[in-house]
């Protein structure tokens, strides 16, 4: 397996928050957690989607969060990846605290430090493979051509380097989520949030795409939060974390 | 599964030594349970016994594992009517996993975390299992995914007995 392909540094982040507190001093021994969530509570509807769910995950560390349907696992990583804030509770990243950021600087993390994959890859369907790819790095303000050189080696990872200039109406949806992996990638996240992320695919290409998942994440150090319903993916991480009405529960210690 | 029909089966491309099948046995199908050469030499003895396979050619230096075996018309006639012949399903209908949540509720035991803690041990195996399949070749893939299936068959019915522990409880109690 050839290393990860590295894109172009994107340029450095705007200072976000302050330096880790004492909190981390009280850490369990192990790696310390890149992304914590503690006790969040979240409501849609005066029904509490999360209630009192703790959540941590190391660098290079895949944690599947299963659970059944309504249980919560989209809300959590939702909140953890600062998509929709929590009511209670706080998401730590890399020791800044989610909720103490603006809506911009939440932005640019998103954008800088975070990739994302869900279930319907949800590429541009204007745009072509290598463009998709190419668009993460274009928004961190990269120019079209280096963005584009940049998002090759990962369609090649990921072994669609064969659609490269087909629009997503033009390929098969094994060959989509790979691209939709690819993209997730490309800007090398710290860490990457797949929502279901095979769960519209067959059996061999839904392993195919975990194995090409979790290898390049874990070649380039990302941590990946993966919301499966299914064990035969969860069975792709290191360990699971199981939410239930809106609790997490895990069996294993955090950390490897 | 039948030692005798895949001994016979191996027989089929040619004659075999007995340390030449068990070799053949443990590389397509010992996996994690080679065969002991005991298994072989009663098997063969049986075989023989019954007309399936009849002595080669024996070497010189004695011993059971000096002879060559070959497969009879009547041994052929065999394999094909076990491969013929579908395996009958497994019925699963005497779990202990069931009669050990049913305990628990009669016992006012936890059997949420009695579930709970089985579902982490499933996918603790399921994992080792998935880490030995990205590793193996395609024999080892195959295997691995017949055991992932099953796994993950336990795993969901361990999900939806969760689902109703409530109304299990009511039901073991009345």
């Amino acid at each position: 397996m050839s290393a990860a392909p590295r894109s172009p540094e994107p340029p450095e982040p705007p200072e976000l928050s302050e330096p880790p507190g004492p909190a981390e001093l009280s850490e369990p021994p192990g790696p310390a957690p890149i992304l914590t969530a503690t006790a969040l509570r979240k409501v849609y509807a005066g029904t509490p989607a999360l209630d009192g769910a703790d959540f941590a995950i190391a660098a290079g560390e895949t944690v599947a969060v299963m659970g059944p349907s309504g249980s919560g696992k989209s809300t959590l990583l939702h909140c953890l990846a600062g998509i929709v804030p929590a009511d209670a509770g706080t998401v730590t990243y890399a020791g800044r605290d989610l909720a103490a950021l603006s809506d911009g600087e939440r932005s640019a993390l998103r954008r800088r430090e975070f990739g994302f994959v869900f279930q319907f890859g949800q590429l541009v369907p204007e745009l072509t493979c290598v463009e998709n790819v190419a668009l993460p790095l274009r928004l961190t303000g990269l120019g079209r051509r280096d963005a584009e050189r940049a998002a090759r080696p990962w369609l090649e990872r990921l072994e669609v380097d064969d659609v490269t200039h087909k629009r997503p109406g033009e390929i098969s949806g094994g060959q989509g989520q790979r691209v939709a992996v690819a993209r997730a990638l490309a800007t090398t996240p710290r860490v990457v949030f797949a929502d279901e992320p095979t769960g519209a695919l067959d059996s061999l290409n839904g392993e195919r795409v975990m194995e090409l998942l979790t290898a390049a994440a874990q070649d380039s150090g990302a941590a990946v939060v993966l919301v499966t319903h299914e064990a035969r993916v969860a069975a792709y991480a290191d360990r699971e974390v199981v939410v239930r009405d809106g609790r997490t529960r895990s069996l294993e210690p955090a950390g490897r | 599964m039948t030692i005798g029909h895949t001994l016979l089966g191996l027989l089929e491309s040619g004659p075999r030594h007995g340390y030449d099948l068990k070799r053949a046995f443990d590389e397509r199908f010992g996996h994690d349970r080679p065969l002991h050469y005991g298994q072989v030499y009663s098997t063969m003895s049986r075989l023989l016994k019954n007309g399936l396979v009849e002595v080669d050619g024996i070497e010189p230096g004695g011993g059971p594992e000096r002879k060559r075996y070959a497969i009879t018309d009547a041994g052929v006639t065999d394999v094909a009517g076990w491969l013929a012949t579908p395996e009958k399903p497994e019925p699963y209908l005497q779990s202990t996993l069931y009669t050990k949540v049913v305990l628990a509720l009669l016992t006012g035991r936890d059997a949420a975390e009695l579930l709970d803690v089985q579902r982490a041990e499933h996918l603790r195996l399921m994992r080792e299992l998935t880490r030995r399949k990205q590793r193996g070749d395609l024999a080892d893939q195959l295997i691995c995914d017949h055991a992932l299936f099953h796994l993950e068959a336990d795993l969901r019915w361990l999900e939806l007995t969760a689902a109703r522990l409530g109304k299990l409880a009511a039901e073991v109690r009345a």
